[in-house]
């Protein structure tokens, strides 16, 4: 008797386990489908403007004091902690250096984006999740309105487009921070600290921040939108959707950061070979 | 829904089954709607009714079975057709459904901007004459879903699915939540719009009111648990009066609002 029943629970921890790989691996293919369901609804017909001014408005223009907060606070943060270890090796001058690149090409994309998502992804996911569940998703099926093309397109295109622009901003604020920090309080001299920083900061790391954060504007948009669309029933199911925008997008940000890093890193030596690079 | 033949049923479920992960909600169940009738729909909460109205517009996918519109599968359809298709059906949903974040003026005009290219002035002009349809005045137009009572909610959820002027008008439990006073509104807006234009429709409803008043034809589902080996889910069709003449005492006293069936049963259980 014994051996049965260690065989059953052997047998259903198994069991368990594939039925939660395969409903992972389903919830990721199902997100694949919705992304090009989207993209092909996004190039079939263009979505109102009516609707894509009002998310942009919401997304970008009301995002702009949480930008501002974040990328200010990194600013003096990378400044304050950088200082310290610089000084001690007479080197200190060089924070406009470290604080600028650490700025455009990682930790404002990253944390803007992990902002917005919070903000962002984590709104539109229990805004259509309350549209699935009040059965407004399907009165739009009534009324010949496809809701992919309807709700999904607008805000897809909004994160897409905006999220690198509120990334840069907090870039911007970031920088200016950094360098008030710097020279104001810790008393590095300006024209120092924006030799360094003009010496090591290249075009190309800018831009390569501002590419993640493309793809971090659409994966927020893309696992907020899927949650929403496949949110439960009542109020637990649209909290649950909202918690797990947040997670799941913010997940995808780190993943995203870490293979867009790579890539673009190789990518850069395979354009410049033999060049010199802070990475 | 693209040419008539009025010999065929207009919306049918043929053989439908339909299951939700392992809960299975409708079995091998077939309804036929026919031109100008009345269908209502009747049973125990739970039953399936909701989901055999979302199965007859084509929102919900059958597991198993036909959904035809005019004789023909909808499954064959390709999407935009089937999109259009259902304009052809106007849906009162159960909480009405209105957009949260428009007002009343343009959850009415939605579907006549989506799929026409009417000039303002004729989609007002066909939104005021569909608020004097059900009763309310126009300045509720500019008013937000949120400020509305649950019967003027259904109301211009009527108005909204009565807009583009569908063959097939659904209504979902259209006076629960209700008083009756507000039932009896609701009941006689079903009859007037019936007779402006011959309309057809189905109504799926508890209250016993509605049934008499409304129904050409009465089909009573019964929920898969409690069916008996080899039963049809569908335990009745006939008109209101047979209804509550059944000799079946499930349905005598599901219309009569009898519960002493059910309490013997729960007492067994």
């Amino acid at each position: 008797m014994a051996s049965v029943s260690l065989k059953d629970s052997e047998a259903n921890c198994i069991h368990r386990l594939g039925e939660r790989t395969i409903a992972a691996v389903e919830s990721v293919g199902d997100l694949m489908l919705f992304t090009l369901k989207t993209l092909r609804w996004m190039f079939h017909r263009r979505p109102s403007a009516s609707a894509l001014t009002e998310n942009m408005f919401e997304i970008g223009v009301r995002s702009i004091p949480v930008v501002v907060i974040t990328g200010g606070f990194i600013g003096m943060v990378l400044a304050v902690n950088s200082y310290n270890q610089f000084s001690q090796m007479g080197m200190e001058t060089r924070l406009g250096a470290v604080i600028n690149i650490s700025l455009v090409q990682e930790l404002g994309p990253v944390l803007a984006a992990t902002m917005l998502a919070g903000r962002v992804g984590s709104a539109m996911a229990a805004q259509l999740g309350t549209m699935k569940v009040t059965e407004q998703i399907d009165a739009l099926w009534a009324l010949g309105a496809e809701p992919i093309h309807y709700l999904v397109v607008p805000r897809f295109l909004a994160c897409f487009l905006l999220i690198p622009m509120l990334t840069a901003l907090a870039d911007g604020i970031g920088i200016l921070t950094g360098w008030l920090l710097s020279t104001q309080v810790l008393e590095i001299n300006s024209f120092h600290y924006w030799f360094h920083a003009e010496k090591y900061v290249m075009p190309y790391d800018i831009m390569s921040g501002l590419v993640k954060s493309v793809f971090f504007g659409a994966a927020i948009a893309m696992i907020a939108c899927h949650r929403g669309f496949r949110c439960g029933a009542g109020a637990e199911g649209v909290g649950r959707a909202s918690t797990e925008a947040f997670v799941a997008s913010f997940v995808a940000i780190l993943a995203l950061d870490f293979f867009l890093g790579v890539f673009l890193t190789r990518l850069y030596y395979v354009l410049w070979p033999g060049s010199l690079s802070l990475v | 829904m693209g040419e008539r033949d009025k010999s065929l049923p207009l919306i049918e479920l043929r053989s439908v089954s339909k299951q939700f992960g392992s809960q299975e909600i409708l079995r091998d169940i077939s309804i036929k709607l026919y031109h100008g009738e009345t269908l209502v729909l009747i049973g125990e909460s739970g039953c399936g009714k909701s989901v055999s109205m979302k199965l007859m517009i084509g929102l919900l996918k059958p597991t198993s079975g036909d959904v035809c519109w005019n004789g023909c599968p909808i499954q064959e359809r390709p999407e935009e057709e089937l999109l259009r298709d259902r304009l052809r059906i106007g849906y009162l949903f159960q909480g009405a459904a209105l957009f949260d974040s428009l007002t009343v003026f343009e959850n009415i005009a939605f579907g006549l901007r989506q799929n026409t290219r009417m000039s303002n002035g004729y989609i007002s002009q066909i939104v005021d004459e569909r608020l004097n349809d059900v009763g309310l005045p126009k300045s509720v137009a500019s008013k937000k879903p949120a400020e509305l009572s649950g019967g003027m909610k259904k109301r211009v959820g009527l108005a909204r699915a009565l807009a583009l002027t569908p063959d097939v008008i659904l209504y979902d439990e259209p006076t629960t939540g209700l008083d009756p006073i507000m039932t009896d509104v609701i009941n006689n807006l079903i009859i007037q719009t019936r007779e402006r234009r011959p309309v057809t429709s189905v109504v799926v409803t508890h209250e016993m009111t509605t049934v008499r008043k409304v129904s050409d034809r009465v089909v009573m589902l019964y929920p898969l648990n409690r069916l008996k080996p080899g039963e049809n889910q569908v335990i009745f069709e006939g008109t209101a009066s047979e209804a509550f003449a059944s000799q079946d005492t499930r349905v005598s006293q599901f219309v009569k609002g009898e519960a002493r069936e059910r309490m013997r049963e729960l007492a067994v259980a």
